[in-house]
């Protein structure tokens, strides 16, 4: 009985943040007026494309790295992949593979070198990884505005802005849907592409196989103390920048998988906000910033963007203002992400006070 | 004495940090398959020894060492405690070095994983390669059935008491392949006698089938009991290396501080007139406790104000359970009355804020802030509950460490508990084992609390200054008229210091005896044999 109860009781408290989310949709689905088919519609859609993006997370955390904003690099490198098949004209999946391969050693390259960056701050990485976001995206735009057209030959005009180099602000995909159009389905009215499925719940039994590799132990062990994993001979930080290049590839190909759904590129701000909406989406989906499973990033995704839909609308047929509702959503995504972040740093604190109060830290993070 | 037969030579090695010389001229030789005991006071230089001997990087950072050492016959210099697996050194250190939300079976097979080859590993190489969860665990259960005791290697880490941690890690240790040489720091210091007793016939196991071992302990029984040899380090400088044949505990203890050691008891115990039976400041009632491996399950006791209460019994039976199920380190229930309030459970901060303080027996975990000056650590508690060492202007507006009272209060506990230091200002992680014991103890009397409980406070302090401890204990009781819960697995220590002595048994307090009962009543109590006459009368005393 005793038992029973304090499961479930530690169930509840980790659930806390999903709950409150459900809670609060449960109230603005109605508000909004949707129908029921629209909204599972909507959510099968965006399921579809970003599940893969918010999956790539999951290592680093894991690594005991916090959640890898840096995943913007891998997206940044996707983009540039896409650019180069829409220039070479390479159509459909066979597009998007090609464009999967070209990024991938940049990805890497990407992710190696912001490995290398967050090992020398410690404790600070996610902090460490944002800044370098915004750092290696003013090398990106350097790179697409300047380079591209001049140095870097880009055949087709219809990329090149009018001055004769650089990209355009938004570019339109040949390869646009090529994953989505692949086994898909009409379910009760509701599209459901099994293709890009099957490539989510590829990532899904890779990531849970990977769990269980020598890498994967080795992964855990860094992340839950770095000391102890050291004497016992693995190498940390080689294992830190593994996880951070994983992650990054993995970003890479969610942002492709990403931006075939959508259909167009926004060049030159798309990256951005990728990493913080997979951020918000993993956060809302129960993870924390030292521990988040598959199921935190499939439910979370699913929950924030419920959210999306139906806040601008419930805002919308609640104030007579669209503004309102819009505000709200950014507030949301922002929000939860700092929330989240302070609730980290809050236990943190705490934890350290106990330690203070010179007793263990049994304060059960994992499991 | 065939030189073949030699696995460890050390020749004149000595050691300084910043000038302040720690070893020096340190010559001994250990043959295969043979126990060293290696015994000194507190902070005599016997864990830096082992450092230097498993390639620890303090050591490095800090200068190296002089002298040499000969492993198999062959000089070794580590540069890392890597080389020194590799060499087939194996120690287990006086602190823990555990994953807490790994299971024992992860631990003790940490980077030493089974794992089964597969596809993508066969591409991208060995690390790729799954996970054996069977094997691991079959592997972890031969190593812990070695050591001879029963502990689940799915359990996770952070749920184990003190005491199985411990045994984890040697676990992990011998569990090495090639192991040759296994160093044992203070193994014992965390485990209850009977605990220890296993871990002993496991080293004597290890021992005849050809490991070296080298074992540091303060209990110089066990010493006497399993080791071949003896090594007596005093201020770094070997007194005596000699069989143990022989040799008597008080001969050594003697050796170790270089003086003839009284065994006279100076503590005295108050009488039963200085108490009020009606002035409770603890009652607990039906109290249980989830401690894994001590489990609370009924306690019923009540605690006079300004009495030091000894809290018994044997391993396992439920004593430690009791000041952590109080003081909300694990899940507990019942119902505490502390100072004529409900003292609510499961809260730790507000038992502190209530003016209860406790000195856990899990020493190598009770956070000392090791990076800080012993002076802080001392006050940083008090700062932080009670606002103390605080100087205040302008009504509270501006605070600022009062520096010289927090100076005084560290020198006043460094004389009083004699924390062997360069100065109160030197970091804690700098202290011997022992020495950062005393500052734990130091901090929970600067928090001045009402109610203290102190777990297994000798633990890990040499024989010449167990005394001067519990003497402190029993001075800050008399003068603060602070009442003391005290557990130990230490019938004599408790008999020595505390007023009246509960002994739990099996969950439940067997019954309260006065200190001045004969041993054979408190023995009666342990073994459970009066165990129905004694419940009826310990419900008549509540
Ligand atoms: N990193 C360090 N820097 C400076 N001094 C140190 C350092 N490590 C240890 N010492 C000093 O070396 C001396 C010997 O310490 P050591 O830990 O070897 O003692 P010990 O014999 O193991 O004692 P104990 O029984 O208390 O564990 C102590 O006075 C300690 O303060
Ligand atoms: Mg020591």
């Amino acid at each position: 009985m005793k038992l029973k109860s304090d499961s479930l009781k530690r169930f509840l408290i980790d659930s806390a943040v999903p709950i409150l989310f459900i809670v609060i949709s449960v109230i603005a689905i109605p508000l909004s007026k949707f129908t029921g088919l629209y909204l599972v519609r909507e959510i099968v859609t965006r399921l579809t494309r970003d599940t893969f993006l918010v999956l790539s997370l999951l290592l680093p955390v894991m690594a005991g790295m916090g959640i890898n904003f840096g995943m913007v690099l891998g997206a940044m490198a996707g983009q540039i992949g896409l650019i180069f098949v829409t220039d070479w004209g390479i159509r459909d999946v066979l597009g998007l593979v090609i464009a999967m391969i070209i990024s991938t050693p940049i990805a890497i390259l990407l992710g190696y070198f912001s490995g290398g960056v967050l090992n020398r701050a410690k404790g600070r990485e996610m902090i460490t990884s944002m800044m370098l976001g915004l750092f290696i995206s003013g090398i990106y735009q350097f790179f697409l505005l300047y380079l591209c057209g001049s140095i870097i030959p880009i055949k087709n005009p219809k990329l090149l802005l009018s001055r004769g180099y650089g990209i355009r602000n938004a570019i339109n995909l040949d390869t646009a849907g090529a994953f989505d159009k692949l086994l898909r389905v009409k379910i009760g009215g509701v599209p459901v592409s099994f293709g890009t499925i099957l490539i989510i719940v590829a990532i899904c039994i890779f990531t849970s196989w990977f769990r269980k590799t020598k890498l994967g132990q080795d992964m855990r062990a860094v992340g839950q103390d770095m000391g102890v994993a050291d004497s016992a001979g693995i190498k940390v930080e080689k294992t830190r920048i593994q996880s951070i290049i994983i992650s990054t590839v993995l970003a890479c190909y969610g942002q492709i998988i990403y931006l075939q759904n959508i259909g167009t590129i926004n060049t030159y701000n798309g990256a951005d906000q990728a990493a913080l909406f997979a951020a918000a989406a993993l956060l809302v989906g129960g993870a924390t910033v030292s521990r988040a499973t598959i199921a935190n990033a499939i439910v979370g995704t699913g929950l924030f963007h419920l959210m999306f839909i139906v806040m601008p609308m419930a805002g919308k047929n609640l104030t007579g203002s669209a503004m309102l509702g819009e505000y709200f959503r950014m507030f949301v995504s922002y929000g939860v992400v700092t929330i989240a972040l302070v609730l980290h740093a809050w236990k943190r604190q705490k934890d350290k006070e106990m330690d203070r109060a010179q007793f263990r830290v049994d304060v059960k993070t994992s499991k | 004495m065939s030189e073949g037969n030699i696995l460890l030579k050390v020749e004149n090695v000595g050691k300084q940090f910043e000038g302040n010389r720690v070893l020096k001229d340190v010559n001994f030789t250990l043959k295969k398959g043979e126990i060293l005991g290696l015994v000194g006071e507190n902070g005599a230089g016997k864990s830096t020894l082992m450092k230097i001997l498993f390639g620890m990087n303090v050591i490095q950072e800090t200068g190296g060492y002089e002298g040499n050492i000969y492993l198999d016959g062959e000089k070794i210099n580590f540069k890392s405690p890597l080389e020194a697996l590799n060499s087939g050194i194996g120690m287990v250190h006086q602190e823990f070095s555990l994953i807490p939300g790994f299971t024992a079976a992860e631990n003790i097979l940490l980077n030493v994983e089974k794992t089964k080859p597969n596809v993508i590993s066969k591409i991208f190489g060995k690390r790729l390669e799954t996970i054996d969860e069977k094997e691991m665990k079959k592997s972890a259960q031969i190593a812990i059935e070695t050591l001879g005791v029963d502990i689940d290697p799915d359990t996770l880490i952070s749920e184990m008491p003190v005491g199985h941690k411990q045994f984890i890690e040697i676990a992990r240790e011998i569990d090495r392949e090639k192991v040759k040489l296994l160093v044992l720091d203070e193994p014992t210091a965390v485990l209850t006698e009977s605990e220890a007793e296993i871990l002993l016939k496991a080293m004597r196991k290890l021992a005849d089938s050809g490991v070296s071992i080298i074992f540091i302990s303060h209990r110089l029984n066990e010493i006497i009991s399993i080791c071949d040899k003896l090594v007596v380090l005093r201020d770094g400088v070997v007194i005596v290396e000699r069989p143990t044949k022989g040799v008597e505990i008080r001969q050594i203890a003697e050796w170790m501080v270089g003086r003839s050691v009284e065994g006279e008891k100076s503590v005295h115990i108050k009488n039963e007139e200085d108490f009020d039976d009606k002035d409770i400041i603890l009652e607990v009632k039906n109290l249980w406790v989830d401690m894994p491996g001590e489990t609370v399950r009924d306690v019923n006791f009540k605690v006079r104000r300004g009495e030091i209460f000894g809290i018994g019994g044997l391993a396992g039976q439920g004593k430690l359970g009791i000041p952590n199920g109080i003081m909300g380190l694990f899940p507990s229930g019942g119902e505490v009355t502390f100072n004529d309030k409900n003292l609510a459970l499961n809260n730790t901060y507000n038992a502190l804020k209530s003016g209860l303080a406790f000195v856990s027996e899990d020493r190598r975990g009770v956070g000392l802030l090791l990076d800080e000056p012993i002076d802080m650590n001392i006050a940083f508690n008090a700062m932080q509950v009670h606002d103390k060492f605080i100087k205040k202007l302008l009504g509270g507006l501006i605070k600022w460490c009062d520096n010289k009272a927090i100076k005084e209060c560290a020198e006043k506990y460094i004389k009083e508990l004699d924390i062997k230091c360069t100065s109160e200002k030197q970091k804690a992680r700098q202290l011997s084992g022992g020495n950062q014991q005393k500052v734990c103890l130091a901090k929970a009397f600067a928090l001045e609390p009402t109610l203290l409980f102190v777990s297994e406070p000798t633990r890990g302090i040499d024989v010449g200054a167990k005394k001067l401890v519990l003497d402190a204990l029993r001075r800050y009781n008399e003068e603060n008229n602070t009442t003391i819960i005290m557990v130990s697995s230490e019938l004599e220590e408790l008999r020595s210091i505390c007023d009246r002595i509960a002994i739990v048994s099996e969950g439940k307090v067997a019954g309260i005896l006065s200190a001045k009962a004969s041993v054979t009543d408190f023995g009666l109590l342990m073994s459970g044999i009066d165990k129905l006459e004694e419940e009826g009368e310990s419900n008549e005393q509540n």
